[in-house]
């Protein structure tokens, strides 16, 4: 998505996802896409299996909540578990 | 016995002993004809139980056709295929001959009716794996199968001690339901939990499938843990702590996946964390639930081998499947990139790929049980390993332009790759030809408008989540780093004491040596020195003191005379 404007080879083609406007487009493109899906579910109508679901936007609300919690443990994980690449080597 | 009573396990594994006799197409031929004579084996078996022997006065069978074996072996058989035809470019024949036999018999344990030919042929897959994970390069890979070896082996000990003690209890091997209660119950629970890595007991299978050639890695992904997903279900089905189990093996993989830096391991973690949805289908034991555990195992094989194979294919032209190294490649490599992407849809569950049809119906048998505790865990698990699932593709071929350039893949690899992704697709779009397979007879329908947005919002959402960070270059970087897991504890912490006890031991040794050899020094010269002509057992005595001894025994003799005794 972000690929970098200046590029490592020379004398390729430029290829699309090169540019940087095409990246944002794609960048929009999702923002779009959870607004359609939002718009959708007043269009059709829900079965489902657990209360909770009948909530307004329940399954991308609760993934937006699911993924920064996701990260931000990742992060903290990071500052515990992570190690140089060697650590096992003498062992 | 005709060829229908022998197991289509039989069969791969002889048949592997012979591949490394061929060279060149005519070893490629075998290796794509065997696989391919097993599939219509397999087509040819009919229910029951056959190839029986007495075997110690016990009645072993070999083949039990049922709708739980079929469906296992199919993919089984399946995966044997396109993993054969990925490994048509190595020209040692060392991995295809283990992978072979190793197929043949996971094959094997999947048909037997009894826990003596499971145990064999669950011991096979053990020895015969390793060498695909002592094929990958480096030190590293001999330890980590060392390691792999240790634990399979162990979990192997589990069940034949568990076999044993049912055949003392029960006076039979037959393989059915076991249940914790039964005894022997715990120790087969355990074996097949060692096998499908369990939490805490897990740790093998990210150590060492990610060491693996890439050749060995996608044979591994298919068959180790899918065959204790089996065994579980034939054994420990409704099994309620399998629903705890299960969900902390969905969940907690999740976290390390984000953060590894080997995309071979993230792969491996998250295959865990599918196993996850697995166990909770079969903690959860209702046929809806265990119809989504066979499903989902066959979604899987195809799905995790296609992404395995697409991380073998760039190990194998870049030479390393870092995250922090790579970037940029779909230049290089756009089919690849293709297939990679298939994978990674498939795996998230994106509607028209296989992963939907299959986890959908795990996640409906936990909501509608009400289990809600379990439902909204697999929810997070489905949410979140949207993550992982796109940073393999993401890092790989798009992210930052590395600057490496390679060949696209060998054309074996993208033949393999392509049938694994026609396959992901075919079930997503028309899933009733692998319901028809399954052990009970299904009336689930996923593809409900409601249903398949409830899933579009969980995965784009967690897609936007992913997008906004990277572009705002605030998600977790790709790091040269390692990451600990529990298996420190024996890595780092038990080689650490093992050390420090060694030391104890030879010093304490050495100063009771030093106290031991001092005190037989004495000893023997105490000894010497009565033996030396001048020594009091030697030097001759005058007659009168031996008459004086005599006198003094005589004189004791009539002293105990006296009191009595």
């Amino acid at each position: 998505m972000n690929a970098s404007q200046e590029r490592p080879v020379r004398n390729e083609p430029v290829r699309w996802l090169d540019r940087p406007e095409n990246v944002r487009k794609i960048y929009y493109a999702i923002w779009v896409l959870c607004a359609l899906l939002l718009g959708l579910e007043l269009l059709i109508e829900k079965h489902v299996e657990t209360a909770a679901e009948h909530w307004f936007g329940f399954h991308g609300f609760f993934s937006l909540l699911a993924c920064v919690v996701l990260v931000l443990a990742a992060k903290l994980l990071r500052r515990v578990v992570s190690r140089p690449e060697d650590y096992y080597d003498d062992c | 016995m005709t060829i229908a009573e022998l197991t289509p396990g039989l069969a791969l594994a002889l048949g592997s002993l012979l591949v490394p006799l061929l060279r060149g197409r005519v070893r490629s031929f075998f290796l794509i004809a065997l696989p391919v004579l097993g599939l219509a084996h397999l087509s040819v078996l009919s229910p029951g139980e056959h190839g029986v022997v007495s075997f110690l006065g016990q009645r072993l069978v070999t083949l039990r056709v049922d709708s739980w074996s079929m469906v296992f072996s199919w993919i089984f058989m399946v995966a044997a295929l396109i993993s054969s035809i990925y490994s048509l470019h190595v020209r040692t024949p060392l991995q295809a001959t283990a992978g072979m036999a190793y197929a043949g018999s996971a094959i094997g344990a999947v048909f037997a009716g009894d826990l003596m030919t499971l145990f064999l042929c669950w011991e096979l897959t053990a020895v015969t794996s390793v060498l695909l994970v002592w094929a990958g390069s480096g030190k590293n890979a001999y330890r980590a199968g060392m390691r792999y070896l240790i634990v399979q082996i162990a979990s192997g000990m589990l069940l034949f001690f568990g076999a044993l003690i049912q055949l003392n209890a029960t006076g039979s091997l037959a393989f059915g339901h076991i249940g914790l209660d039964a005894p022997g119950g715990w120790l087969i629970f355990i074996a097949f939990g060692i096998k499908c890595a369990f939490p805490l007991l897990h740790t093998w299978l990210p150590d060492a499938y990610p060491e693996a050639s890439e050749v060995g890695a996608v044979f591994l992904s298919a068959f180790t843990t899918k065959l204790a997903v089996y065994a579980l279900a034939r054994g420990f089905a409704g099994t309620d702590l399998l629903i705890p189990i299960g969900v902390a093996m969905a969940v907690f993989p999740i976290f390390f996946a984000v953060i590894e830096n080997d995309l071979r391991r993230v792969l491996a973690y998250s295959l865990n964390n599918q196993l996850g949805f697995m166990v909770v289908g079969i903690g959860i034991g209702t046929e809806m639930a265990l119809n989504g555990t066979a499903a989902h195992a066959v979604t899987h094989i195809l799905y995790k081998s296609l992404l395995f194979m697409s991380m073998g294919a760039v190990l194998y032209r870049v030479g390393t499947v870092k995250a922090s190294e790579l970037g940029g490649l779909y230049k290089s490599m756009p089919v690849t990139t293709v297939f990679c992407i298939f994978g990674a849809a498939s795996i998230s569950g994106l509607p028209l790929f296989c992963g939907f049809v299959s986890k959908s119906m795990i996640m409906s048998a936990a909501g509608q049980g009400g289990y809600v505790l379990a439902w909204g865990s697999l929810m997070f698990a489905a949410a979140c390993m949207f993550h992982p699932d796109i940073r393999v593709p993401f890092s790989t071929f798009f992210a930052k332009d590395s600057g490496k350039r390679c060949e696209e893949a060998p054309i074996n690899m993208l033949v393999a790759m392509g049938i694994s992704a026609i396959l992901c697709v075919g079930i997503g779009v028309a899933p009733a030809y692998l319901y028809a397979l399954l052990p009970y007879s299904v009336a689930y329908q996923p593809y409900s408008a409601s249903h398949v947005l409830a899933q579009m919002q969980l995965l784009v959402f967690s897609g936007l989540v992913f997008a906004v960070l990277v572009r705002n270059r605030a998600y977790l970087p790709d790091l040269r780093a390692i990451n600990l897991d529990v298996d420190w504890l024996w890595r780092r912490l038990g080689a650490g004491f093992s050390r420090v006890a060694l030391i104890v031991w030879r010093s304490a040794a050495a100063s009771v040596g030093d106290v031991l050899s001092a005190n037989f020094n004495s000893a023997a010269s105490l000894i010497t020195r009565h033996r030396l002509p001048d020594g009091l057992l030697i030097r001759s005595w005058p007659t009168g003191s031996m008459s004086l001894w005599v006198m003094l025994m005589l004189f004791g003799y009539l002293l105990l005379y006296y009191v009595g005794v």
